[in-house]
Parts: structure tokens; C-alpha cells; sequence
């Protein structure tokens, strides 16, 4: 009912006791973080430590706030016109709220994958190297070589090494969200958030984007927002539940699945509502 | 039940009331085609008598009714020139304005919302207006006023020329690329513009590489009907660039120049013989339809180009 074994842990040390996530190098930390669209209060007092190279999952009702919430990290929330937020988000010791902060280096650090897969009409290598000349990477051999890397990472290369200039369109759902996968991973983020990545896929494509997760966490932090509690119970390391834009309980993913601190949480991951 | 497939399809339209529907439909369309056909016909007819390789290639003396000499190559010059150089104008200004609107501007904003009432009311304005106006703002006080800065004795930029009568078309056609450029930066997923910030591009960016891109099929389709729109418009050019009669081909931007339409108005009004005229005047009406056809024809095909491109990536 833990973790696998396997999963090289750094927080081994402390992992079978009643270690809170809190106690992990947070690689997000907030703090009372409110959002509002307009008057309307979207996020309510959230303060998570989301540790480092681990997988957490942001569960809960439709509508609860956890897509929100995850938008918050990359400030993508920016581009929804009259939004406010209030309270702290620390991602690498600095406040990302702050409005002195460069969103454009913040988003090269803190990654995305977004609900519907959403390649670029463009061939897959161009897909691959649009992130990476945004960095001023031009040099064509270290572009190959990082496409290659990232899509390895992605367990996409042997499908397409062969087809690089193809548009992207022409692979399948579960290609494209891989290549999203890898696109996003080009750029060397430290943290991956994934916004319900496999809800648009089939069982086959939806495990392979599983598998995948697993193998990133070794060098990501990722944050994954999903319906699908097995889903969550199979890949994430930490699970918070959230409810009408509160954090109801936050705690490892085991934990929150059988033995649930709160009645709310319990009822929702058995099904009782939601 | 099986039935032959001609009575499921007859079932399908639906008893009297759906016969009426498709009579009345098709009858609108059989009138629309008639009509089409008749003025095809007509033109046609009237004017391939006169239609000849001489006559769109020589420049005509200044006698244009002289069936024998009569020839339209300054005019067609004049036209495509002036189609051309507002296509140059109208372009960026209104690609970029779309992008503001649809890309930057709040649209909740009453600014916004005032700058497309007054798109819309551009496009709601006679086109003689709008030959008053270039005449006004461009000629009069544009023209006029750069003269007395540059301080040339004589009128050089005050006077109608090719340039103001181009630009008085681009801003008559502006409202079309808005509207076009618009409709197809909207038809763009936003799930494209969030890959490429989520990727750390700037908005900019994201708008250069990302939505234009996407765009260009769309705003090629308002480059065309800004071009329909302005190769047959003779009213904003009236006062503000069309010459009754030039003995050259424009060279400059500031020289006046002969054009299809206002030739074709002074063929059919000023002619001195009308039935021995009719031919020149069908002709040149001949040439004037094909003009528009070809550039309309040659940016369709640059569209359809640019799409199949885009289908097998770049």
C-alpha cells in the first residue's frame, strides 16, 4: 500500500512513519493562496507543500478549484481577464505572485500538459524545438540531441524517429499527448504539471502516459490533476483533496485512500458523491 | 420496411410543406442564375468583337472613340496598379489591428467595443463618401501639407495621384481584412496559444510564430475580397487619382492614372456615337471582369498553396 520499492525516494528516510508531506524539500509551497474570478472566490486559503520529485495528484469534484489551482504554479490564470489572487506561492525560494516576477522564466521552469493534447500544426521536430530556440538554442546537432533525449524520456522515439518532419497532427491521441509530454520536458523543467493528461484517452494510451509519469518523477516534480481516483492511487506519492476551493485534507496518496482523516474525503473517494 | 431509395428520399422532403420550401429556394437560385447568365451572355457577346491582343496592349491617343485606335492598356495599369499598391497598404494595418483586437484588447472594454462600431460604420459608408474624403484628408491636407513642409514650388503630393487614390481604397476596404483577419485568428484553439506560453514565449511571440501562421489562409481569404471589393470601385478614386486622360503609363506613385472603370462610365456617358462605341465599352467591360477574376484567381491560389503546405507541415 506504499510506494513501490522501487522508486528511488528522497524522502526514504522518514517515508514509513506518519511523515507528513510537509517534512519533504517542498518544491511548491503555498500559503492562504486565494483566487477570485471577479467577486467569485475560486480558491480558498490553500496552503500545500508540494515536495520535490514526487508525484501529486489534485483530486476532487468538478469544479472544486483543482485546475485552478494548478494554474496558479505557471501563473497561466493571467490570461483570464479579472482574476485575483492573494496569499503566497514560493516555487524556488521566490513568491511567484509577485508582480516583479518574469512569468516568462517562471513557465520555463515550471512545465505543462494540458487536458486536450495540443500539438502544434507543425512537423513533430518543429513541435520539439519550439521551446528550445524560445531559448536561444539554434546550434542544430544540440537540438537533435535534445529532441532525441526528451522524446526518449517521452517513450515516444521509436515511434517517430523515423517520421521527425511529419506533421504532428498525424499521430494518434496518445502520440500527440506523449509529444506534448516531450515538448514540454524539452526545455529542462524543474516541475511538470499535468492537467487531467490522459482523461481524452484510451485505456492502452492512458497506461502508457501512467508509465510514463512513473519514470519522470525520478527527475520532475509533478502535479497532476485528475478524475480518476485509481488513476491517482496508481501514480501519485502525495494526493490532496480539494472541495469548493478549499484544501480538504492533503496527505500521502495511501493514506488519503484508506484512512482518510475527513468524512468529506472519505465519501468522495468511495464514491459516495462527486 | 423496405423501400426503393427514391421514396425514402421523396419522404424525407417532407409532404407540401417542404415541397414549397424547396421550390421557393430553388426558384431564388434559377433567378440568381439567370441573371448572371444573361449579363455574361451580354458582355460576352458585345464585346469579343472588339476584344483583341491589340487592344489591351497599346495605349490608346487621346480620341477613345475611335473604334479603329481605341485601347485600354493605361487602364488596366492604372487598376491593377492601384489594386495592388492598396493591397500593400491595407494588409498590415488591418492584419494588425485584427490581431489587437482579438489578441490584446480587453473586450469587455468600452474602447474596444467603440473601435468596432467605428470598423463597422467604415463599412457602412457610401464609397462616394469616401472618394470626398481622400480628396479632403489625403489630397487637401495630407498631400498639401507635406508640400508646403518640403516647400517645392509646385504641387507635387496636392494633387489626385496613384498613391491617394490607393490609400483612400485601402481605408474604404480596411473593415473587410478587420473582419476576416479577425474570424480567423478566432477560428485558432486557445489550446495553441496556452502550449506556446506554457513553453515561456511571450505573448508576441506566441502571436509571430504560433497564431499568424495559423491565420494566414484567413487573412488571405480578406485580402481577396478587399481586392474584389476595390478593383471594380470607381467613386473613391474620382477625385482623389483618375485621370480622364494620360499620355503615359504611371511611373510614380504621384503620377494620375487611367483606370477600367472610370473609363468604362466615361465610354458609356460621353460617347459622341453610341451605337459605334458599344463595342469598345463592352470590351473594356470584358477586360475589367477578367482583371478582377485573375487577381482574385491568383490569390485563391496562393491560399490554396499556403494550405496544402501547412497540411504536409513545414
Amino acid at each position: 500500500m506504499d510506494a513501490p520499492p522501487a522508486r528511488p525516494l528522497p524522502t526514504a528516510g522518514v517515508e514509513e512513519t506518519e511523515a507528513s508531506p510537509s517534512l519533504v524539500t517542498p518544491a511548491i509551497q503555498t500559503e492562504d493562496l486565494c483566487l477570485f474570478y471577479g467577486e467569485t472566490p475560486a480558491l480558498r486559503n490553500v496552503s500545500l507543500s508540494i515536495p520535490e520529485r514526487q508525484v501529486t495528484a489534485l483530486i476532487g469534484p468538478s469544479g472544486c478549484g483543482k485546475s485552478t489551482l494548478l494554474r496558479c504554479f505557471n501563473r497561466m490564470n493571467d490570461l483570464i481577464p479579472a482574476v485575483r489572487v492573494t496569499g503566497r506561492c514560493r516555487i524556488g525560494g521566490q513568491d511567484i505572485l509577485d508582480d516583479g516576477v518574469d512569468v516568462i522564466e517562471l513557465r520555463k521552469r515550471v512545465g505543462m500538459v494540458f487536458q486536450r493534447s495540443n500539438p502544434f500544426p507543425m512537423s513533430i521536430r518543429a513541435n520539439m524545438v519550439y521551446g528550445l530556440r524560445l531559448q536561444g538554442i539554434r546550434n542544430r546537432s544540440e537540438q537533435d540531441q535534445i529532441v532525441e533525449e526528451s522524446l526518449r524520456a517521452a517513450a515516444l522515439w521509436d515511434e517517430v524517429k523515423d517520421r521527425l518532419e511529419r506533421n504532428a497532427l498525424e499521430l494518434s491521441g496518445g502520440q500527440q499527448q506523449r509529444l506534448c509530454i516531450a515538448r514540454a520536458i524539452a526545455i529542462r523543467p524543474r516541475i511538470l504539471l499535468m492537467d487531467e493528461p490522459a482523461s481524452a484517452l484510451d485505456p492502452i494510451a492512458t497506461m502508457r502516459i501512467e508509465e510514463l509519469i512513473l519514470d519522470l518523477r525520478r527527475d520532475y516534480t509533478i502535479v497532476i490533476v485528475t478524475h480518476n481516483m485509481q488513476q491517482a492511487t496508481r501514480i501519485s506519492d502525495q494526493t490532496a483533496f480539494l472541495y469548493l476551493g478549499e484544501v480538504v485534507e492533503f496527505d500521502r496518496t495511501a493514506r488519503i485512500f484508506t484512512h482518510p482523516r475527513e468524512q468529506r474525503t472519505e465519501d468522495y473517494v468511495t464514491g459516495r458523491f462527486g | 420496411m423496405i423501400l426503393p431509395a427514391g421514396t425514402r428520399f421523396l419522404s424525407r422532403w417532407g409532404g407540401p410543406t417542404g415541397m414549397l420550401g424547396i421550390v421557393l429556394t430553388g426558384l431564388a437560385t434559377l433567378v440568381l442564375l439567370t441573371l448572371l447568365g444573361a449579363l455574361l451572355t451580354s458582355v460576352l457577346s458585345g464585346g469579343i468583337p472588339a476584344f483583341s491582343w491589340r487592344f489591351v496592349s497599346t495605349i490608346p491617343r487621346k480620341d477613345f472613340f475611335d473604334v479603329e485606335s481605341a485601347a485600354i492598356l493605361p487602364m488596366i495599369v492604372g487598376t491593377t496598379l492601384r489594386v495592388l499598391i492598396m493591397t500593400v497598404f491595407v494588409m498590415p494595418f488591418g492584419v494588425v489591428t485584427a490581431v489587437y483586437l482579438s489578441e490584446y484588447a480587453d473586450p469587455a472594454s468600452p474602447f474596444t467595443r467603440w473601435i468596432r462600431s467605428a470598423i463597422s460604420n467604415i463599412a457602412g459608408v457610401p464609397s462616394i463618401v469616401f472618394g470626398l474624403f481622400g480628396l479632403g484628408f489625403f489630397v487637401n491636407f495630407l498631400g498639401r501639407g507635406l508640400d508646403a513642409v518640403s516647400g517645392v514650388g509646385t504641387p507635387e503630393l496636392g494633387r489626385p495621384s496613384l498613391l491617394w487614390a490607393s490609400l483612400t481604397l485601402a481605408v474604404m476596404t480596411l473593415p473587410v481584412v478587420i473582419v476576416a483577419t479577425e474570424e480567423s485568428l478566432r477560428s485558432i484553439p486557445p489550446g495553441l496559444r496556452e502550449a506556446s506560453l506554457a513553453l515561456g514565449s511571450t505573448k508576441l511571440q506566441t502571436v509571430w510564430r504560433i497564431v499568424l501562421p495559423q491565420a494566414l489562409p484567413g487573412i488571405l481569404t480578406g485580402g481577396i475580397l478587399a481586392v474584389g471589393r476595390a478593383a471594380g470601385e470607381v467613386a473613391p478614386i474620382l477625385f482623389t487619382g483618375a485621370a480622364y486622360y494620360t499620355a503615359e503609363l504611371p511611373g510614380r506613385l504621384t503620377d494620375q492614372f487611367m483606370d477600367l472603370g472610370y473609363h468604362i462610365y466615361v465610354l458609356a456617358t460621353q460617347s459622341p456615337n453610341v451605337d459605334q462605341t458599344a463595342p469598345i465599352l463592352y470590351a473594356t467591360i470584358l477586360a475589367l471582369l477578367f482583371l478582377t477574376l485573375s487577381l482574385n484567381a491568383g490569390a485563391i491560389l496562393l491560399r490554396s498553396r499556403l494550405r496544402r503546405n501547412q497540411r504536409d507541415a513545414a
